[in-house]
């Protein structure tokens, strides 16, 4: 397995000479879930975009970097929420996107062993359209996964599901990264609660490190912890000046 | 199923009631001659009319196909470089400012009577709309895809081929429409200019023989061929904007 780095991001961003988020400092843990919570339009997804070296219409002033000192971008898996599958193409093209654009063999051998995993394989001819909500976001997490990166940059992946189908992938994402540094913006106290090794507010005025429930990931959403987790996260998120 | 009848239901109700004008009027054949003339005309005259049609169609697939090649190569040249964009895109605003059919006699002076001036006219009035309906579509990739490319650390020409050029299909597909629609009118007009043979050539010399029958014969069978014409470009092109 590929040594797993973790991720630092200090600086400050501006839009147009106006602060869009103070100067702060962002850890990712090597292995571990970082869950970035916070309301609309205060720079998470910012953040996460300038650590997949995207575009942000932002000025970022600062910099990021991984603890082995290596290259951040080019280790980086994205997943936004829209599960930004190709229409055309079938699900198995769509899982291989990666190395086509890429000019990469493709493996079929992980193909088969991902679509697995992710309980797809027999929908793999299938095109995009035939699917439901929940098995597209599956099949941009098959892309994802295929891409075989230590370091995964989820933009409020389950956002667009129903609770039940985002709690099952909540469950399948857990499993299928662990051990690899993820980085979650969500704006849902619950997936926080779930799914955060660390949690972190963000408001205007930086960054508010929030105690996680114990245990392992994904956690129940039964445990008393959890929902009282849950219930402190709303109440913070609620404080936060807007 | 309804639709044909109703197009039947309403040519049938427009030919009656041109019928009825020209009897009821009493026009002169010269001036209008009825349905019932003109198809006795087209079918006395149905193999010149064939031969003519069969010049025109010729002139019309041809500047299609090299129309729409030129096109569709212009457009990936141009998505590709930013460079190439200044520089051609404005050449390209003012050929189109250009009236085409000021042209035509420049291009029958050059390339003479014979088929390949009309062929010209074609490509000229179809190879704006293709390649600007392509090149639209290649520029506005949505930004998610292209997002995900650049993760993937894809590369240009490969994110050209396998995002860019399927998503921008069916805008591709509804310039070819439009060239569908316009190539026979760039045919005719090169016909009239100047051609010793096709349907614009039949219809100036049988309207100025006084033989407006042979005239009206001519041009509905052009606008049949062009119906038919638009019909096949839409069956062809049915699976280029279809995502499923």
């Amino acid at each position: 397995m590929i040594p797993v780095p973790g991720i630092t991001l200090t600086g400050q961003a501006t839009i147009h000479g106006a602060a869009l988020f103070a100067p702060l400092s962002l850890s990712l843990d090597a292995g571990q879930w970082t869950c970035l919570l916070g309301g609309s339009g205060v720079g998470k997804s910012t953040l996460l975009r300038l650590i997949c070296g995207l575009p942000t219409g932002a000025e970022f002033t600062g910099d990021i970097r991984a603890s082995d000192g290596g290259d951040v971008s080019s280790r980086v898996a994205y997943m936004a929420q829209d599960d930004l599958l190709m229409p055309w193409a079938t699900v198995s093209q769509n899982i291989l996107l990666g190395a086509a654009l890429r000019g990469d063999p493709r493996d079929h051998g992980r193909l088969a062993q991902i679509l697995d995993r992710v309980g797809l394989t027999d929908h793999a001819a299938k095109k995009p359209s035939a699917l439901s909500g929940g098995q597209r976001q599956r099949v941009a997490l098959a892309r994802t996964l295929m891409e075989d990166k230590p370091v995964i940059l989820l933009d409020e992946p389950f956002s667009a599901l129903d609770a039940q189908t985002r709690a099952a992938m909540q469950d399948l994402s857990a499993e299928v990264l662990r051990g690899k540094t993820v980085l979650i913006v969500t704006h849902d106290p619950i997936e926080a609660a779930r799914l955060g090794d660390n949690i972190q507010i963000m408001s205007a005025e930086g960054l508010m490190d929030v105690t996680p429930p114990t245990g392992p990931i994904p956690r129940p959403v039964t445990s008393l912890d959890v929902l009282k987790t849950q219930a402190d996260l709303l109440t913070r998120l609620r404080k936060v000046p807007t | 199923m309804s639709r044909w009848i109703a197009a039947v239901l309403s040519t049938g109700v427009a030919l009656a009631l041109w019928q009825t004008i020209v009897t009821v009027a009493d026009l002169p054949r010269f001036i209008l001659p009825g349905p019932i003339l003109v198809a006795e005309t087209w079918w006395s005259h149905r193999w010149i009319i064939a031969e003519h049609t069969l010049v025109t169609a010729s002139e019309v697939v041809l500047g299609l196909l090299i129309g729409i090649s030129l096109g569709i190569v212009t457009a990936i040249q141009l998505a590709s470089s930013r460079a190439a964009r200044v520089v051609v895109q404005p050449i390209l605003v003012f050929t189109q400012a250009l009236p085409v059919f000021a042209l035509a006699p420049i291009l029958t002076l050059w390339l003479g009577f014979g088929l390949w001036s009309k062929i010209a006219m074609a490509v000229l009035i179809i190879y704006f709309p293709v390649t600007s309906a392509f090149l639209d579509g290649l520029m506005r990739t949505p930004q998610g895809y292209l997002d995900l490319a650049r993760t993937m650390q894809g590369h240009p020409m490969r994110i050209l081929w396998h995002i860019r050029i399927p998503a921008a299909l069916p805008s591709l597909a509804s310039g070819v429409r439009l060239a569908a629609v316009y190539a026979p009118i760039g045919a005719i007009i090169g016909e009239w200019v100047g051609a010793s043979r096709g349907l614009g050539y039949l219809m100036l010399l049988a309207n100025g023989r006084a033989k407006t029958d042979l005239m009206f014969a001519a041009m509905l069978t052009l606008g049949v061929f062009s119906i038919l014409l638009h019909l096949l470009v839409g069956y062809l092109t049915r699976n280029l904007g279809k995502t499923d």
